[in-house]
């Protein structure tokens, strides 16, 4: 059995990609992915990851470059942030419509301005409709985990998607934490070699990324679509072999003490350890009919998973921790209240933005936001979204 | 060869929307798109061959005297060849006329 290291987040992450044995990596440094990239540049020159490691002069160039290591058949991993997604937007679109496998970690940041370096998922957000698979962990364990199965899932042929997994910045980066690593050979027969469908080749020459006149842009894009909502599938497959070769299961939408709970909490990321400490407190102490629902598959939105997590609760509070400004919710928001629409006996959704650009959430701000959506539910008070925690 | 590519349903179509057959753009008549199109007096052609080479589309091509012919099926009717030649044997003329 595996021991217990513990190291930081972002080296095993690092140790993740190492072990996936990529071929390319192609970054540009920001805070707090940083650690990430240089970690692997290491990795790299002590011959201990046998990679083109590339540097570029940004991340627009780093995606490029990504697109052009994945498209010649190369395992292609990158890491960026906030500023950094938001540089690479142009590219990022590209990549799933040339049905490129690249993986990349997001270490979770808050956007300019002003200037911010602290976590909140703002960038993601930002990234929503990219047509990339967006994975939540919660903890180092998980980003080791969910790094190594992303590589399976983007790479299967029925997907061939990028996937970004999404870490909280520092709050995950920059924090040690106990990692159980698997061993080499474990990671080899869960991770086989990557086999592209396709590849630039001189031999069999074939173009990407050609324009896609009014005749067909329609169906490339039904296409891209169909492929993101069917990749769930595979997701799941992925994290039954995981979980049977390794013992730590994953689900697409994850829950603690949800069972029966009248309300329910549902959060993204690590703020969910937070909301857990809180939720014990409610049922054991305050004998509170109170779960927790976490989001771990953000794209494809998990319509059918999340309808069966939520069935039966009367309440349910959204916490976002992004503005999509002037919308109708939070984004996490919008979505449940869109997937719940319509669906008889639907809980009242109270949406609810907190911990913006590095402002903690603490264990007694869920507790009072348990209470507020439920005060809020008895008048169901009709709201579009709540910034909580701001000084008035 | 199968569906025309703007008859195909959307999981027809190649990964990504690759192009796997060098050199198909060829079989995508933009003639269509042509307003204009160029109309040669070929008795004042001197054969430089300055329309073939700045043709944009490569729908310009060495005739058997050594004028130029144009491929009507591809000429988008740019009308740079007409710009261009030297001896103005080469005029754009309105699809319609």
């Amino acid at each position: 059995m595996a021991k217990r290291v513990g190291i930081e987040v972002s080296l095993a992450i690092s140790e993740a990609v190492k072990q996936a044995k990529v071929d390319a990596v192609a970054a540009y440094p920001i805070t707090p992915q940083t650690h990430i990239v240089e970690h692997l540049s290491e990795l790299v020159a002590d011959a201990e990851l046998d990679a083109a490691f590339i540097p570029v002069e940004s991340e627009h160039s780093a995606m490029s470059v990504c697109a052009g290591t994945a498209a010649a058949g190369a395992r292609t991993y990158t890491a960026t942030s906030s500023q950094g997604l938001a540089l690479m937007n142009e590219i990022l679109y590209i990549i799933p419509a040339l049905r490129l496998p690249i993986v990349m970690t997001i270490a979770n940041r808050a956007l300019s301005g002003p200037i911010s370096i602290w976590n909140d998922h703002s960038d993601i957000m930002g990234a929503r409709d990219t047509g990339w698979i967006a994975l939540f962990a919660e903890n180092g364990q998980e980003a080791y985990d969910l790094t190594l199965q992303s590589f399976k899932i983007a790479e299967d042929h029925r997907v061939l998607l990028p996937i970004s997994v999404n870490i909280d910045g520092f709050t995950l980066s920059h924090v040690i934490e106990p990692h159980e690593f698997l061993d080499q050979e474990e990671v080899d027969a869960f991770l086989p070699e990557y086999r592209p469908a396709v590849q630039l080749n001189p031999d069999q020459p074939v173009s990407m990324g050609m324009v896609g006149v009014p005749e067909i842009y329609a169906e490339a894009k039904k296409c891209q679509d169909e492929v993101l909502k069917n990749s769930e599938a595979v997701i799941k497959e992925v994290f039954a072999e995981f979980a049977t070769r390794f013992g730590r299961e994953y689900r697409v939408v994850e829950s603690y003490r949800a069972e029966g709970a009248e309300t329910l909490l549902l959060t993204m990321g690590s703020v969910s350890e937070t909301a857990m400490e809180a939720i014990d407190i409610l049922r054991d102490r305050q004998q509170r009919s109170v779960g927790l629902i976490r989001l771990r598959l953000w794209r494809p939105f998990p319509v059918a998973e999340l309808r069966r997590a939520v069935a039966g609760c009367r309440r349910l509070a959204v916490l976002d921790r992004a503005v999509s400004f002037g919308a109708t919710g939070g984004p996490v928001a919008e979505e449940v209240r869109s997937a719940l629409y319509g669906i008889d006996g639907a809980p009242y959704v109270g949406s609810f933005i907190a911990g913006l650009g590095g402002r903690d959430i603490t264990i007694d701000d869920f507790i009072a936001l348990a209470g507020q959506v439920e005060k809020m539910a008895e008048t169901n008070e009709i709201h579009q979204y709540k910034m909580t925690g701001v000084r008035e | 060869m199968g569906k025309n590519f703007d008859e195909m349903a959307w999981h027809e179509y190649e990964l990504g929307f690759m192009v796997t057959r060098p050199g198909c753009a060829a079989e995508y008549r933009t003639g269509d798109w042509r307003s204009q199109r160029p109309e040669t007096d070929k008795s004042k052609c001197i054969k430089c061959g300055v329309c073939y080479l700045v043709c944009p589309e490569g729908a310009i091509g060495l005739a058997a005297d050594g004028t130029y012919d144009f491929d009507l099926e591809h000429c988008k009717g740019c009308g740079i060849c007409a710009t261009e030649c030297w001896t103005g044997c080469i005029r754009m003329i309105e699809e319609d006329e």
